[in-house]
């Protein structure tokens, strides 16, 4: 990749960062207060295409992922200044800002296998690629599944949700640290530390809520109704997650239906609660990998999308 | 039912960082038990890379010197030079110091 998208984020030797060895903020590296040793995931691997697998089809299996994250963390963000604690809003932020940094360097990727994904921006425009793909296409573009982009709702829904989405993408994540691309692999074994984090928050919380009062009993339960139909859509294989799979880049969704429903099983079981059944009739999917959204995706990307759309050249 | 308390409990974090010998304390924050307490202190004081290991325990376990206490508690220790080492000169014939 030509724009490493983690050197803005971390990088070191950026000017002005706080993590900037002149800064006043650190020097010691005794000092507990900032940490040091930051790490690239992806220093030294190559980033060369593998043999065997459609660079469109690679780039468009990498916009699923990343999309997921994207959207996922844009509904977690909302929740900023909104947690019932303050302890709370830092520790979702700190998810949302996880699953950002997944997204960038996914949509990175894409861009770098095609090209051709990436959004006509003017040649003016100071924007990488992976901005240009998170900023400017439309939700008919986008690839996530419903349950990232569906609204909001109460704390109930946003712990249930996390439960749902967190651990049917470390199930993913952990084999596509196998992926013959080897800049998935390597964004693969960087998530899986930071998503078994975000299903072990989530499934604490879960069980927390469902064995707390009755008012966080019945929230739950309830949370459980409206996400539950969403479920399926994760385990329906798109054509192009197919493809990916067989030329050994990418996981089969199905595949790690056990996985999951294993893990589920666990969580609901101490949490008390019976899990519903999974519905896999193909009726019963949803279609966002197809690119076909919900109202709220709509409202979601005009929040995300508008101060970058009014200023396609702006430099930030 | 449980009782519902309306504030959960207060703990204080102490935090080890990467070349840190021991744990530092680096603030409080509210947890309903311990195993939440460590996990807040995690999200709220090691995001930026800061430590490999976390105490946490509940402020009102912690039992503290008086400010009303501090004179004569403290300023005793203020003029006694003497009990550092540094004050005694030592011959030069002396080894192993």
């Amino acid at each position: 990749m030509s724009h490493d998208p983690l050197a803005d984020v971390i990088g070191p030797d950026d000017p002005g960062s706080p993590y900037d060895a002149d800064s006043l903020l650190i020097g010691d590296d005794a000092h507990w207060a900032f940490g040091t040793d930051f790490e690239d995931p992806l220093a030294g691997v190559d980033t060369t295409l593998p043999d065997g697998v459609d660079p469109a089809e690679l780039a468009e299996y990498c916009l699923m992922l990343g999309d997921d994250a994207l959207v996922l963390s844009q509904r977690l963000s909302e929740w900023c200044s909104r947690a019932p604690d303050l302890e709370e809003d830092v520790a979702l932020a700190n998810i949302a800002l996880d699953l950002l940094g997944q997204a960038r360097l996914l949509l990175a990727r894409a861009a770098a296998a095609d090209p051709g994904c990436v959004p006509d921006l003017p040649p003016s425009s100071p924007v990488p690629p992976e901005d240009a793909l998170a900023f400017f296409r439309d939700d008919r573009e986008f690839r996530n599944v419903h349950l990232a982009e569906a609204p909001r709702g109460d704390f109930g829904e946003a712990v249930t949700r996390l439960v749902l989405l967190s651990s049917w993408r470390l199930a993913l994540l952990g084999r596509l640290r196998e992926s013959s691309d080897p800049v998935l692999a390597a964004i693969a074994a960087k998530g899986v530390a930071e998503v078994t984090y975000h299903r072990d928050y989530a499934a604490r919380w879960f069980v927390t809520l469902a064995r707390g009062t009755d008012e966080s009993r019945r929230r739950l339960a309830s949370a459980i109704a409206v996400l539950w139909p969403l479920v399926p859509e994760l385990f329906a294989a798109h054509d192009i997650e197919v493809r990916v799979a067989e030329a050994g880049a990418g996981v089969e969704p199905a595949a790690v239906l056990d996985e999951v429903t294993g893990v589920l099983d666990q969580v609901f079981d101490a949490a008390g609660l019976e899990r519903p059944a999974i519905d896999l009739r193909p009726h019963a999917r949803q279609r966002g990998r197809d690119g076909v959204h919900t109202e709220a995706m709509g409202l979601l990307l005009a929040e995300m999308q508008v101060v970058a759309r009014a200023h396609p050249t702006g430099v930030w | 039912m449980t009782v519902v308390e309306a504030e959960w409990p207060l703990y204080e974090v102490f935090v080890r960082g990467k070349r840190g010998l021991n744990h530092v304390h680096v603030g409080s924050l509210h947890a309903a038990d311990d195993a939440m307490a460590v996990r807040h202190a995690r999200d709220v004081y090691t995001r930026r890379n800061e430590g490999v290991s976390i105490w946490v325990v509940r402020a009102d376990a912690i039992t503290a010197s008086s400010p009303d206490e501090k004179d004569p508690m403290f300023a005793p220790s203020g003029d006694k030079v003497y009990r550092h080492p540094t004050f005694y000169t030592l011959p030069d014939g002396v080894p192993h110091m």
